[in-house]
């Protein structure tokens, strides 16, 4: 497993083609427009941090992605079952074990080699001495890492994590951290929606800000601090609360 | 204290299914124990058909006139009787469960009874059609009806009992009797004694003592046909009138066959909508639903797979539940392959109203409980027996049944568990619910997952 940088400030492969595309999403709630022309794009290993306060859009944006939910406008270049998700909340059998959980999603998702795939995930999450333990039986770091094994089965070239690390002690987030560098490493895209900015910082190629629904911003976290000046200066976290406040949120 | 009334008053109306159903479940058990309580066997809806001319109801018995609708009264006082003018209405009227039976009363009732008890012939019957739908209510009609016409034969006896006594007394005693318009001396067993100990030896024939003699024999021949006589009015007295019945609708099924369907069908019943309806809210609780849904499994496939799983598991619980009730019940063995299908489909049907249960509650525990509380009156609903309850109110228990798979389950494992009626009908009403039932569980699922 690849090791955390401290912080990672360049794109992933910036010259391969985006794995991840959708443009101009629109999505409404009765009469509240809970996105607004967002857009969004990932390449091969990119590493994208959706931020933004409570309601902002976060995750109906990634559920659009995931195929969840349909948008009212708008356009996602890709099909569905291209995007590994992972939802907020663990979704697996807590009456079945790891494996079990594993070898059952690998049969739906069609893995020829299910056993392998098995394995495989076994030995990214570092979860091979608990292959035969009820997930209920698991922690939350653990649980998590299951839950994030089940949505990479099958290999998928882009991988969306909904507060990945929410609920999470600092030695298991950090944990969780390392598991999910490791798969930016060896290529995967990954669009992670979180509400610790610093995690948008330390690990996010890119940020975009969403707010009300509205994309307010979309680049490096560097140049995120450099559109609000020295008001930003102080750290990543000032320079997002100031740059919401600049923008009147 | 106050504050903590207020948040779960606050919660409760919050969850308009769950006070739904904690305000309209009592009322429904409440109206079913009511129904139960006053639908009581006490006077019974009965249909009869009166054919016997109103000029006809006087009889003549020993020279005796007897008034048969009065001695008929006990038999009218013990039912409801609804009055019919044709013996086509009257089926209708039991085949619609408006009625429990019918009695038909032929036109020649009271001359067959005159005949009979003048020895002329067979005492006449009385013809009772029921519907033998149910056999509970099959037992209950026919116990209730015959008991009542045997009320109205009791009094019918007391009388003729009274007539053959004065038969005997005559034959005894001696006296004039009218027969047929004609009048006989009749000599009496006391007088001929006294004349018979006064013959003696050989009589010459023209002499007083051979008219005599012709007097005893005259008796003697009487007393032969009086006794005759007799013996048909105390044979009439046993049943001056006799009960035939007629199926109008259903078969004959067994009593035990028929407890033994109820069991199995209840048994089907609580497995099957229990666990589709806990199967299938256990996916949202797990967050496990979006993420088979997304492209993994269709919705209509999950469905179909939470339906599948509970039918068989019911299956299996409901064959072993027969085959252990069989030890007990004599049950077909030979009509296995009905009980299968009778089984498998009401357990489809079963299993399609769970998931749609288990949608609209989205929570395992709320699931269960709603599967738990719709289940028992959906139950009592399909066992109301027709004629049980007023004409209007039984068409809405039927409607009501007839939109639950409990009914249909119930008639088709009554046919493959008897020799009656068809399988063919309910299986495909069967049918029908469990594609109706998925829809339904279908279009819940839209806000299956929503928070």
């Amino acid at each position: 497993m690849a090791q955390p940088s401290a912080t990672v400030s360049e794109p992933g492969r910036s010259d391969a083609a985006p794995v991840l595309e959708a443009r101009d999403l629109v999505k409404r709630f009765g009469d509240r427009v809970a996105l607004r022309n967002v857009s969004i794009s990932a390449r091969p290993g990119e590493l994208v941090a959706v931020i933004g306060p409570n309601g902002a859009g976060k995750t109906t944006l990634l559920s659009i992605l995931a195929g969840i939910q349909r948008p009212d406008g708008g356009e996602v270049g890709h099909v569905p079952a291209r995007i590994g998700w992972v939802p907020q909340q663990p979704s697996l059998y807590s009456k079945l074990t790891v494996a079990e959980n594993l070898r059952l999603f690998a049969r739906l998702e069609g893995c020829a080699d299910v056993a392998g795939a098995v394995d495989r995930m076994l030995d990214q999450t570092g979860l091979h001495d608990r292959a035969d333990s009820l997930a209920s039986t698991l922690s939350g770091g653990n649980r998590q890492r299951l839950n994030i094994a089940i949505g990479l089965l099958a290999e998928p070239p882009v991988l969306l994590l909904d507060e990945p690390s929410a609920a999470l002690d600092p030695r298991q987030r950090e944990r969780l951290w390392d598991f999910i560098f490791g798969l930016s490493a060896g290529g995967t895209a990954v669009v992670y929606s979180t509400h610790n900015v610093q995690e948008a910082d330390r690990y996010g190629h890119n940020v975009i800000v969403l707010a009300d629904g509205e994309r307010l911003f979309a680049g490096s976290p560097r140049e995120l601090e450099r559109a609000v000046g020295e008001a930003g200066a102080r750290d990543f976290e000032a320079a997002f609360v100031e740059f919401l406040r600049q923008r009147g949120h | 204290m106050r504050w903590l009334l207020l948040k779960d008053l606050r919660i409760l109306s919050r969850s308009p299914l769950l006070v739904a159903m904690l305000v309209i479940y009592p009322i429904v058990i409440a109206a079913l124990v009511g129904f139960a309580v006053t639908s009581g066997p006490d006077k019974p809806r009965v249909a009869v058909l009166n054919e016997v001319p109103a000029s006809a109801t006087q009889i003549s018995l020993g020279g005796e006139s007897v008034n048969v609708s009065k001695e008929a009264k006990p038999l009218f006082d013990a039912i409801h009787p609804v009055y019919v003018h044709s013996r086509q209405e009257a089926i209708d009227k039991v085949k619609s469960g408006d009625v429990l039976g019918a009695l038909i009363l032929p036109p020649d009732l009271t001359r067959r009874l005159e005949a009979a008890t003048a020895g002329g012939g067979q005492p006449p019957s009385v013809e009772v059609l029921f519907n033998a739908e149910d056999p509970a209510k099959l037992r209950f009609v026919e116990n209730t009806i015959k008991a009542r016409v045997q009320d109205a034969n009791s009094a019918l006896a007391k009388k003729f009992t009274q007539v053959a006594a004065s038969y005997i007394h005559l034959l005894a005693t001696g006296g004039r009797f009218s027969f047929f318009g004609q009048t006989f001396d009749v000599l009496g067993l006391q007088r001929a004694e006294q004349i018979l100990h006064g013959l003696g030896g050989k009589v010459p024939k023209g002499s007083a003592a051979s008219m005599q003699l012709a007097q005893v024999t005259q008796f003697a021949h009487l007393a032969r046909q009086n006794l005759g006589l007799a013996n048909s009015v105390l044979d009439a007295v046993g049943t001056p009138i006799r009960v035939d019945t007629t199926i109008v609708k259903g078969g004959k099924t067994p009593l035990g066959s028929f407890a033994a369907a109820i069991a199995a069908t209840v048994t089907l019943m609580f497995v099957t909508v229990l666990l589709a309806a806990g199967a299938l809210a256990l996916e949202r609780e797990q967050n496990a639903f979006l993420r088979v849904v997304r492209g993994l499994v269709s919705r209509t496939g999950l469905l179909a797979e939470k339906v599948a799983l509970a039918a068989l598991c019911s299956l299996v619980v409901g064959l072993l539940l027969l085959a252990g009730l069989s030890v007990f019940v004599t049950l077909p063995w030979s009509r296995f392959a009905l009980w299968v299908a009778a089984l498998g489909l009401g357990a489809l049907g079963f299993g399609a109203l769970g998931v749609a249960m288990g949608a609209l509650a989205r929570e395992v525990r709320a699931a269960s409980l709603m599967a738990f509380m719709a289940s028992l009156p959906i139950a009592v609903l399909g066992l109301v027996p027709s004629g049980a309850v007023s004409s209007w109110l039984y068409d809405v228990v039927r409607g009501v049944s007839a939109a639950f798979p409990f009914k249909p389950t119930l008639d088709a494992l009554k046919s493959a568990l008897s020799h009656s009626g068809g399988v063919a009908g309910p299986l495909l009403h069967l049918a029908i619910l469990t594609a109706v039932f998925t829809l339904l569980a279908r279009l819940a699922l839209r806000r299956f997952a929503v928070d």
